[in-house]
């Protein structure tokens, strides 16, 4: 369990990073925490031949208020109470970054279930984003949070939402020669409630399904939007749209709940069978998983509990 | 095919020249003969080669070794001083928190940080902390009982 | 006889070594001028091997040497058959043994086709990829019935078929009890593979020193002598020109024992074939084919019952499957054979076993070895038959206990010892009432165990309506501690301190400690002051290896009787130095004191240089030093037992189980050190529930092994394991001075047969009629069960 040999490049800058990319094209990848690239590698799984290695990348590290801006005003949502993270930001960062956990609870409440802390202090928020892993739980989340991912190549940069980046299975919009600098999460809305779940074998490991929701209630108390990603259940990271078609506009009661649950079971996951779920199994846990999300989501969203 | 690389390693600074695909952990074990941390799974789950990557636990089978220039490196060689062991190795044998000792290494490189960032950690809290290392001997009762009697060992000594 | 250790809580001597990163591992061993090995190993499970090509490898940088079976010559024989049989009547018998290397056929996946020696691993790696292999694929035996029904494709083609074994032991006559019982019940049982999964895998350090004639090898086995005595057998040297060391050992568990491995015997091989040492550890990935699995068996069985309760007779039928080769006999059906009997008076027995070849890695024993097949099937048996006749499952089994005059027992079969099966004592109705008392929950027969949600008794009252609490209680016996032999050697040295050195090798139990306690209580020294050798071949020439839960048995009395020997010698010694009569002595603390006179004293460093001395006469047939040298072997195993209990937490709609409590009231015999034995207690029941809930090898038709990682084998980390209340209860062995009796394996025994009740207990209202009878158990095969029996329930409804 050695890798097999790749020529490898450290630079100092997105600069040179993306020099190197466009120089290599498809030979290249780029080496972001390398916590599910290495392994691979090691079962000579993944055999690059040239790493482009971004962890001595500095500007690529930061968590910051989007209204503390360095560089151009990324996005285009005007919001000022939201947060950018550095693609290379490490995750056990974000995990314990207070102004996340203000702004944007969800991905707090959530990266204790990514790995373990071991992984979390080399993998990155950015890493996880690109590599696109259906089973892994930060797509989910930026999904839920409509999070917007601001990707640099050699025309120049672009912003494109959660739900455009993530294509297909562990597939994203990136070119080759092209690099994701951050993630943007909008701030906290009022009457807007979030939550995770997720069923897996062990602490730590990759779960059977799981579920990242986030519910916005009009001023009624009726829901006005609803975001439902999962994990573990499908080929690429994406929002449940039956789900929030029977969400949208009714009060989130434990009838109307169990309702969404199930069209979401039944209608918007596909899931697939592995070794450790039968598809009608993962269903049943979306089913239930959805359930207490949303009840946790709908609590969270009229005020009843943090965050 | 080589690469310079310069690090400190358990507070001494090496300088070697590294292809770029070793791993960390053979570096340190058979580059710098510190044969303490051990490899068990060499994908990142049984935590036997755990060390501190700038004072955090990180694997070291998951890292290329020319990844560590520039950084500090602290492996299990590190934490006795002289014939003194650490509080925690203490406390591990004490509390008979080893059998065949295979683990134990990367197990202490968690629980040093583990054990200054968290005060009277409870056992919920040691189990998670715990649950990113595979252990096959002790069914890691004892070794949850290990890291009790360190944490309140560690909190004494501070209070003092 | 002084005890002042015997029985006590000791900090172990092994420790500040393994703590601080000094203790040497096998692939610790660094050696000038060292190569390194990677093998090039099947990718089919069955399949003609027409050819192997090495040319491209051998270009590759770094490259030494590629080593085919061709390249072997005669040095290539199968490996030895380690356990013949024992002398059952009727009893058919095929041994194939494993190979260093395939030739003409491959018959698993990983097995060994060629071996690269480089100047590193990743290098080796590299030139192993292009060593090219020409395999025609066969079609691939997977499943135990399959790889019997006629038709099946042949493994080894020289037999008629993929029968490796058929046995067939009595006891009474169970048609007899069968006619006569009130009950009768079948049922079929599934128990799948697993891996031993030692943290450390397997590793080989080999060095030929030309000149000095002499072999090293560093093996991580648990078994060094054997592996000596083999390896100069094969390599034509003298035992004395061959060192095998098993240094400090990363968890053995069973697959690390004297199995002549293939790279065992190719590593020296090579090693005085290159004039360089060589080096193979085995990785994670390698492991999950090359290291021996275990516990894949199918069992049709029937219990007679009489309307009380009592058992009348056990029939069994069952397949074991070996894998591609069976060097290890018959040990693990023999022990299931054996261990289904439990502690229960069993008047009539029929088991019949199938030895099934498969193209799956070999299967030789892993912590348990058979056993909790065994106590499966009975406690599973005995479960269905208390819910049939309206008891409850701990009254079922006090009805059937051997009661304490019942011994020794004799079942009337052999056990793997090739010694009657014959229980030495034991008392099992007293461990029973103790785990009851610690579970805080007393059953009686009017109030079944489980037989509504409704009950009032605290262990099952469900907390939050969300999950269903359900308990388990099952019983077990181990046979363990079975010889031949193991033999000791204690020396007290000029330092006053004490060197005990023993053959067998350690994998963490803690021998440098216990073993330590028995010399120090004899020898009148500290723990600390006992400097203890295992597993080098240098310094003990006798013994076979640590297996069957018998070092605290077998080497664990050798060194008692060692010790004992030596502290007669410190006393003739003294009294004659000290001219006093040796009723008068005391020794104690390092030095042997007159009573009463303190002050005339002679430490032990003393009077072991006045014992070998430089100068002058000594008589004629005196031996010099404090030194002696014992054997102990039992005539037969000494039978553990022990109860164990589990509460868990089902939530019916997700089948996730949390194990919220488990209990455990063991006897071992006499416990030399207790901390000692709840580890090993305890990390049996880790492994137990790992077999249980976790750990299942997922393997395709063709073969294929789908999760070898540890990503997806999974092993229980620290948030799965819950704490475990441990008790010992202590039933002396006769069958040795010391009265011990094993523990390394116990823990690991009865969880699959507990999981199954415990859970099947909590899911009684949600699923009723829901039985749980296979091994392992994920959320997702529990999920199938309950839709299963909920399914038809509804459907009866409907129509």
């Amino acid at each position: 369990m050695k890798p097999a040999a790749f020529e490898y490049h450290a630079p100092g800058s997105v600069e040179e990073a993306l020099e190197l990319l466009t120089e290599h094209g498809w030979d290249a990848k780029p080496l972001a925490g390398g916590q599910s690239l290495i392994p691979a590698m090691n079962f000579r799984l993944a055999r690059p031949a040239v790493l482009v290695d971004l962890n001595g990348i500095e500007e690529l590290t930061f968590i910051r208020g989007a209204d503390e801006g360095t560089d151009e005003a990324p996005g285009s949502s005007g919001s000022n109470d939201g947060v950018r993270i550095g693609a290379m930001t490490r995750q056990r960062a974000v995990e314990r970054s207070p102004l996340i956990a203000r702004r944007a609870p969800l991905l707090s409440e959530t990266m204790p279930h990514v790995a373990h802390p071991q992984i979390r202090n080399r993998g990155t928020i950015g890493g996880s984003a690109v590599h696109a892993d259906p089973a892994s739980e930060i797509p989910a989340v930026l999904l839920a949070m409509n999070a917007k991912c601001r990707i640099r190549g050699p025309e120049g940069e672009r912003t494109v939402a959660a739900e455009e980046f993530f294509l297909g299975l562990f597939g994203t919009v990136l070119a080759p020669d092209e690099l994701l600098l951050e993630i943007e999460l909008p701030g906290r809305r009022p009457r807007r409630g979030c939550a995770f779940r997720e069923i897996a074998r062990r602490h730590g490991d990759y779960a059977m399904a799981g579920i990242a929701a986030s519910l916005t209630l009009d001023k009624k108390g009726a829901v006005d939007e609803a975001r439902l990603a999962y994990l573990s259940v499908g080929g690429a990271p994406s929002l449940a749209a039956g789900a929030a078609e029977a969400l949208v506009g009714a009060q989130p009661t434990e009838e109307v709940i169990r309702e969404a649950a199930r069209v979401a079971a039944a209608e918007d996951v596909e899931p697939m069978e592995d070794m450790h779920a039968s598809a009608r199994y993962r269903a049943r846990l979306v089913e239930v998983l959805t359930r207490q999300a949303l009840t946790t989501a709908a609590q969270r969203a009229s005020g009843a509990s943090n965050p | 095919m080589g690469r310079a690389i310069r690090l400190t390693v358990n507070g001494e600074v090496h300088e070697r020249s590294v292809e770029p695909r070793l791993l960390l952990s053979d570096f340190l074990r058979h580059e710098l003969g510190l044969t303490g941390t051990h490899v068990g799974c060499e994908h990142g789950v049984c935590g036997a080669c755990t060390v501190l990557l700038d004072g955090e636990a990180v694997r070291s089978c998951l890292v290329f070794a020319v990844q560590a220039d520039g950084r500090i490196v602290r492996t299990v060689e590190d934490l006795a001083e002289g014939d003194t062991l650490h509080p925690i190795q203490s406390a591990f044998r004490q509390a008979h928190g080893l059998q065949c000792g295979f683990c134990t290494p990367g197990i202490l490189m968690t629980m040093v940080p583990f054990l200054e960032e968290t005060e009277r950690p409870d056992e919920q809290e040691i189990r998670e902390a715990l649950s990113g290392h595979l252990c096959r001997c002790t069914g890691y009762q004892k070794i949850v009982e290990a890291i009790q009697l360190a944490a309140v060992e560690l909190a004494g000594s501070t209070e003092e | 006889m002084t005890t002042r250790f015997f029985g006590e809580r000791v900090q172990r001597n092994e420790d500040e070594v393994l703590l601080t990163g000094r203790a040497l591992f096998v692939d610790d061993q660094q050696l000038p001028g060292m190569l390194h090995i990677a093998f090039v190993r099947s990718e089919y499970a069955h399949g003609r091997l027409l050819g192997v090509d090495p040319a491209r490898a051998l270009e590759m940088p770094g490259v030494t040497a590629v080593y085919t079976a061709a390249d072997l010559g005669g040095y290539w024989q199968p490996g030895p058959l380690l356990v013949p049989p024992p002398p059952i009547e009727n009893l058919t018998f095929h041994a194939r043994t494993q190979v260093p290397l395939a030739r003409e056929k491959v018959r698993y996946v990983g097995e060994p086709i060629a071996v690269v020696v480089a100047e590193s691993r990743y290098l080796a790696e590299d030139a192993a990829e292009e060593v090219g292999v020409d395999i025609e694929p066969l079609d691939a035996v997977v499943g135990l019935e399959e790889a019997l029904a006629e038709g099946a494709p042949t493994i080894h083609e020289d037999l008629d078929s993929n029968l490796a074994a058929h046995a067939v032991q009595t006891k009474g006559d169970y048609e007899v009890a069968c006619r006569a019982a009130d009950v009768v019940l079948a049922r079929d049982f599934v128990y799948d593979r697993g891996v031993s999964a030692a943290m450390e895998n397997r590793g080989i350090v080999a060095h030929w020193d030309q000149r000095a004639g002499q072999l090293t090898v560093w093996d991580t086995t648990q078994a060094p002598i054997p592996i000596r005595n083999g390896l100069a057998g094969m390599l034509g040297l003298s035992e004395s020109q061959v060192r095998v060391v098993a240094p400090f050992i990363g968890g053995g568990f069973g697959p690390k024992i004297m199995m002549f491995y293939p790279e065992e015997v190719l590593l020296p091989w090579i090693a005085m074939r290159l004039g360089r040492p060589v080096k193979w550890i085995e990785d994670r990935f390698e492991n999950f084919f090359s290291t021996t699995q275990e516990r894949g068996q199918l069992h049709e069985a029937e219990i007679a019952l009489a309307s009380d309760g009592r058992i009348l007779g056990v029939k069994d039928v069952f397949i074991h499957d070996t894998g591609a080769y069976n060097p290890y006999g018959l040990t693990i059906p023999i022990n299931t054979q054996c261990t289904l009997l439990g502690p229960y008076d069993v008047p009539s027995y029929r088991s019949e076993f199938r030895v099934a070849f498969t193209n799956r890695p070999i299967v030789t024993p892993i912590r348990g070895a058979g056993r909790q097949h065994g106590v499966f099937v009975m406690e599973r048996l005995l479960d269905l038959g208390a819910r049939e006749l309206g008891l409850d499952v701990t009254e079922i089994r006090r009805r059937n206990f051997l009661s304490p005059d019942a011994f020794p027992h004799n079942h009337e079969i052999l056990f793997q010892d090739f010694a009657p099966l014959v229980y030495d004592s034991g008392d099992y109705e007293p461990a029973l009432d103790k785990l009851i008392e610690m579970l805080g929950y007393q059953p009686s027969v009017d109030k079944p165990l489980v037989p509504d949600s409704d009950t009032q008794d605290g262990v099952r009252s469900s907390g939050s309506g969300d999950v269903l609490r359900g308990v388990g209680i099952v019983s077990y016996i181990e046979g363990t501690g079975i010889g031949p032999y193991e033999g000791a050697r204690v020396r007290v040295e000029a330092s006053g301190k004490v060197c005990l050195v023993t053959g067998v090798g350690t994998q963490g139990q803690g021998h440098h400690t216990s073993f330590a306690q028995l010399v120090a209580d004899q020898v009148g020294v500290d723990v600390g002051d006992v400097r203890v050798i295992t597993g080098d071949t240098r310094e003990f020439h006798w013994g076979t290896g640590t297996f069957a839960s018998r070092g605290a048995v077998v080497a664990g009395n050798a060194c008692h009787a060692a010790a004992v020997a030596v502290r007669e010698k410190i006393l003739r010694s003294a009294s004659q130095l000290l001219e006093v009569a040796q009723e008068d002595l005391v020794l104690a603390d390092g030095r042997v004191t007159v009573k009463g006179a303190p002050e005339i004293a002679v430490g032990l460093g003393e009077l072991a240089v006045h014992c070998n001395p430089l100068r002058g006469a000594v008589r004629s047939g005196t031996e010099p030093g404090l030194e002696a040298t014992e054997y102990f072997g039992p005539e037969r195993a000494a039978t553990a037992s022990g109860v164990h209990a589990m509460v868990v937490a089902v939530d019916p709609e997700t089948a996730m189980v949390e194990i919220e409590r488990y209990l455990v009231v063991h006897d071992c015999g006499t416990v030399i050190n207790p901390t000692i034995v709840e580890g090993q207690i305890h990390g049996g029941v880790a492994h137990g529930i790992g077999n249980a809930f976790y750990e299942q090898l997922v393997c395709d038709p063709d073969g294929q092994l789908r999760n070898a990682s540890f990503m997806d084998y999974l092993i229980p980390t620290a948030t799965d394991v819950p704490p475990i209340e441990t008790a010992h209860v202590e039933t002396p062995s006769p069958l040795n001075p010391l009265g011990t009796k094993g523990v390394g394996e116990a823990g690991a025994i009865p969880v699959g047969a507990l999981f199954n009740q415990a859970v099947e207990d909590a899911l009684k209202g949600w699923a009723p009629g829901l039985e749980l009878r296979e091994i392992p158990l994920s959320p997702n095969r529990l999920f199938e069960l309950i839709e299963e029996v909920r399914g038809e329930k509804s459907s009866e409804t409907d129509s």
